[in-house]
Parts: structure tokens; sequence; C-alpha cells
């Protein structure tokens, strides 16, 4: 069974490869490079796998996830400029992409031992455009 | 009359500063929406028209001028900015949500045609749980 939890926070990013021009950027990423930054109020879906508990009935704790994807992803993310406040943006281009293989990775070893396993990461941009994760490749 | 509202996105960043005002008072004042490098919104827009039925097209506006004003005038010139830096008119003004509003709405009215509907309200939302509305006058 999978249960899904949704959160938000609002954060700004650049989409910019600073080995590449001016001129590059914007043909690869178009507004997204524009140098001062623009931002969302993204949306991230976190889905666990796993099998009810026989005595609680839940395959996780509802509370622990959500105080899990505040400590790991909404806390040190909401209110910030990605690029320059929340690594590894700083060497990373925080793309929808990356910054969904990102929050995997932050929460990932936090359901290494069950009861729940991390199955899916889900990330909306906007309500019409979002990336999804399931960890490998 | 009819009422018509239409609905537009743009995605921005903004930060709330007041320049006067030290780093511990606006942090106090304006907690996370202080933090130095701004942070983003998608922006939910409104914009609320009002008027007589055209008798000829059976339309309150027309959507497409509409949109062509909307877009050129606001859409195009806010979407993925850092408001505080990119936009001229918040070089002296505070980039709250609310003044966003206001700026909207001075934007739209220098072009607003005669023939168009009065423009009733701008409604903005920042979050789901944030909308600020903005009447045409004060």
């Amino acid at each position: 069974m999978f249960i899904t939890r949704r959160a938000e926070f609002s954060a700004s990013h650049i989409c910019r490869n600073q080995a590449l021009s001016d001129e590059q950027n914007l043909a690869l990423y178009g507004p997204a490079a524009n140098a001062k930054g623009h931002g969302h109020n993204f949306v991230l879906e976190v889905t666990l796998a796993g099998t009810p508990d026989p005595v609680t009935g839940m395959v996780y704790d509802l509370k622990d996830l959500k105080d899990i994807m505040n400590e790991e992803v909404v806390d040190p993310m909401d209110h910030r400029h990605l690029n320059f406040e929340v690594p590894p943006f700083d060497k990373v281009i925080p793309t929808t992409e990356n910054i969904a293989i990102e929050i995997w990775r932050r929460l990932e070893p936090r359901f290494a031992n069950g009861p729940g396993k991390l199955k899916s990461v889900k990330l909306f941009e906007t309500d019409d455009l979002s990336v999804e994760y399931r960890g490998g490749e | 009359m009819i009422g018509l509202i239409r609905a537009y996105h743009f995605c921005a960043a903004h930060r709330l500063h007041v320049a006067e005002f030290s780093d511990a008072k606006n942090q106090a004042l304006f907690g996370k929406c202080n933090n130095p490098h701004g942070h983003g919104h998608n922006y939910r827009l409104e914009i609320v028209v009002r008027g007589n039925l055209d008798q000829t097209t059976g339309r309150v506006v027309d959507l497409a001028a509409l949109d062509a004003i909307v877009n050129e005038r606001i859409v195009s010139y806010l979407d993925h900015r850092y408001i505080n830096e990119d936009i001229a008119e918040f070089k002296t003004r505070i980039a709250t949500t609310e003044v966003l509003g206001e700026v909207i709405r001075e934007r739209l009215l220098a072009v607003w045609p005669a023939a168009f509907p009065k423009l009733q309200d701008i409604r903005i939302q920042e979050t789901k749980r944030n909308q600020f509305v903005i009447p045409s006058s004060d």
C-alpha cells in the first residue's frame, strides 16, 4: 500500500549554468535563467510504501512523516533562495528535477529501517508542472 | 451589470524589507519573509471587471483584448523576476503583495481602454492561504 503526504514551501531559484554564456543560458532555460532569480510555491508529495501495522492499522505514523518532511525539506527550504542559502544548490543547478533528487537524498535514510519505505518524491513547481523521482537512475 | 473574473499566473521572487529599519527590526516585523535573498511564489492574479453587456456580442469584455493588456503590462513584466531588484516601481517601494496590487492597478489604469467595462478589483493570491484584494480606487 502507498501513503502520500503533501507539504508546501515557497522559495526562489535561478536555473543557470555558470559555465555557459548568458545567451546559452537564456536559450536553455528561458526566463528561468534571469540573474536575480524568481520563485514558486513548491508543492511536495512524499509517498511511502508499506503494509498497515496489524495493531495500529497504519503504514506509518503520519505525524512522524510530517515532522520528517518539515525537518528535512520545509524548514531548510521555505522562504529561502535555493542557490544562495541551501546547499548543494550553490553547486548543483536547482532545476525542479535536481531539487526532487536532493529531497530524495535527504529523506531516504530516514525511512531506511521501515516500517514504510520511501517510494516516490513528487515535486510540483506549478500546478501544471511536476517531476517525480523514485530513486536510482 | 455583469461581473467577470479572469485569472492569470506569474512566478516571481520578493523580499519584505524596510530600508530605514534595522535588520533586527525587519526580522521582527516580517519574520522569514525578510530572509536576505528573498523567496518566491506562484502568484495568481484575478482581474475583476464589471459592466453592461455589449448587446451585439453578448459579452461584457473582449477577453482577447483584456488578455493582451494584462499579459503585456503585468504578466510579462513580472514573470520570472525578482520584484525588489528587477521591477522599477520597487526601487522605492516595499515589495509586499498589497503594494504589488497597487502597482498592478497603476499599470493597468494607465492604459485601460475607455470602451472597456470598469476595472472593479484586483485580487492577488500569494499562496493558497493569502489573497489580497485591491479596489480600482481607494
